[in-house]
């Protein structure tokens, strides 16, 4: 049913529609959304052995210092992002975010060391603006999107097995190790990471080569392709923030709960304190903490609560206090899994609050994120 | 005798009681749900008026009323197991029972074969 053509397609296209996969739109792409096992059977057979997803609507940006070294593309983006990148060790990537003059999130991305340059991996409804933001604020530095690659991610407990089937040395990689890799007689960029809470692997691989890595992957006992359905519901139970719904020029990091990705040399007192859009605010907010946070949030019945849901301190919808930021049925965790933000005062686990749902006031209670463990290979 | 409606429902007349449920198209469509909500037996359903709800793991749906009447069963093992609207949309996953207003009205809806033309 690819009847809009101005979507665009990424090079396992075909392959989607020969597997009988539902499509949709999704940031100007055309992308599937499920496979004929449907979302649940999808995102189980992720938790419990392998899943192969196309992410290739990813922007991947290449940051290169014109002087050649890596030092120098590092201290360029550490101006536009509240992460040590500097002290990334080669072979090895991180989370972390764009953040703008007011200390929002402008979008999150992962930032990897390939020892002369910098893989930048962002959202694919940001990535134009993204790249337009580095080549504005980057001098020095060249800023390439990459057009002629796909990216696949690789993820669930068996994710390691179906990937040594091609290289067995991948076997050795920790989590959030990066490194190139011949797969299908083509160099690849492998990490150790993901969006799913399953250790797994994201192969950059050269778009002409994408259809023989996949169907490569997909021959393994172990491995089906996985849409973009189950993607949100194994983040959501993971604790996994989706740009634009949990996290977005709204949110600070600290309100969104994400401290955890500045690290200390970037904090007040550290040794490149701040020297980022929206520094005073953000590291303000480290030490003076923030009035509202993002938390897990369980509800007690079965009815899932969506994205927007208002959350009340009340059964009656007296006092509101906060909204649901992405809330879907959870699988694994059996049962209804949302994230949203509430008062600082009211975000500890444990304390109760009540989601507005077809004009009734269902009890939802703060809970500790992830809703699941994760099996990141440390 | 089976109708349809083109809000995807069949409904099954026994004197002037209809067995309501969501065909196996709209099952398909819909995918793997994990929640319903069924109205109160004894609630009175104006004609396209809301009558409960669905769930899939993506979104959430209505089920509209297919015809003016009182519900006076409802199907709890799709409540407790939303599953089997999946599996047996037009048997074992039926939604509601409606005493309706009018026999008559049963008329202007669809039979099989229009409803098979209209899913295509």
């Amino acid at each position: 049913m690819d009847t809009t053509p101005a979507l665009k397609k990424t090079p396992l296209h075909a392959l989607h529609l020969s597997l009988g996969a539902k499509m949709v739109p999704f940031a100007g792409y055309d992308m599937p959304v499920q496979y004929p096992a449907g979302v649940m059977k999808e995102h189980l057979q992720t938790r419990t052995a392998a899943g192969l997803f196309d992410v290739s609507h990813m922007g991947q940006v290449i940051v290169k210092a014109a002087s050649g070294t890596y030092a120098d593309a590092a201290m360029a983006l550490e101006r536009l992002v509240p992460v040590d990148i500097l002290g990334l060790k080669r072979g090895r990537q991180r989370y972390g975010f764009f953040t703008d003059d007011n200390g929002n999130i402008l979008d999150d991305l992962m930032i990897a060391n390939r020892g002369d340059h910098l893989l930048v991996v962002v959202n694919a409804a940001c990535k134009e603006a993204d790249v337009a933001h580095m080549q504005a604020n980057l001098g020095g530095c060249s800023v390439t999107l990459l057009t002629d690659r796909a990216l696949l991610a690789l993820q669930g407990p068996k994710a390691e097995t179906v990937l040594a089937s091609l290289a067995p040395d991948v076997s050795t990689m920790k989590f959030m190790d990066v490194r190139e890799v011949s797969l299908v007689g083509s160099p690849c960029i492998v990490s150790r990471s993901g969006y799913s809470g399953e250790d797994g692997f994201e192969i950059s691989v050269p778009a002409d080569k994408a259809e023989e890595l996949a169907q490569a992957l997909l021959s393994h006992p172990d491995c089906e392709a996985i849409g973009l359905g189950a993607r949100d519901s194994l983040r959501l139970e993971a604790g996994l923030c989706l740009y634009g719904n949990d996290i977005d020029t709204t949110t600070s990091p600290i309100e969104a709960s994400l401290e955890w990705a500045i690290q200390k040399v970037r904090r007040s007192g550290g040794e490149r304190e701040g020297g980022f859009p929206g520094a005073e605010r953000i590291l303000a907010e480290l030490t003076g903490g923030t009035s509202r946070r993002r938390v897990g949030l369980r509800p007690e019945g079965k009815a899932p609560v969506r994205a927007h849901a208002k959350l009340y301190a009340d059964a009656e919808g007296r006092d509101e206090i906060g909204e649901v930021t992405s809330g879907t049925f959870g699988p694994t965790a059996e049962g209804p899994v949302a994230m949203g933000y509430l008062p600082t005062a009211q975000s500890e686990p444990g304390t109760q609050v009540f989601a507005e749902v077809r004009g009734k006031y269902l009890p939802v209670t703060v809970t500790a994120l992830p809703f699941i463990t994760p099996t990141y290979k440390r | 005798m089976l109708k349809f409606t083109a809000e995807h429902e069949w409904l099954k007349l026994e004197g002037d009681v209809a067995t309501v449920g969501i065909t196996t198209h709209a099952a398909e469509q819909l995918g793997d749900l994990v929640f319903v909500e069924l109205p109160d037996v004894g609630t009175e359903l104006t004609k396209d008026g809301n009558a409960a709800t669905v769930e899939s793991v993506k979104a959430a749906s209505d089920v509209y009323a297919p015809l003016d009447g009182e519900v006076t069963e409802v199907n709890q093992a799709i409540v407790d197991d939303p599953s089997v609207v999946n599996s047996d949309p037009q048997g074992a996953g039926w939604f509601f029972k409606l005493k309706l207003k009018n026999t008559s009205d049963l008329d202007a809806l669809m039979d099989e074969a229009a409803y098979k033309d209209l899913i295509g």
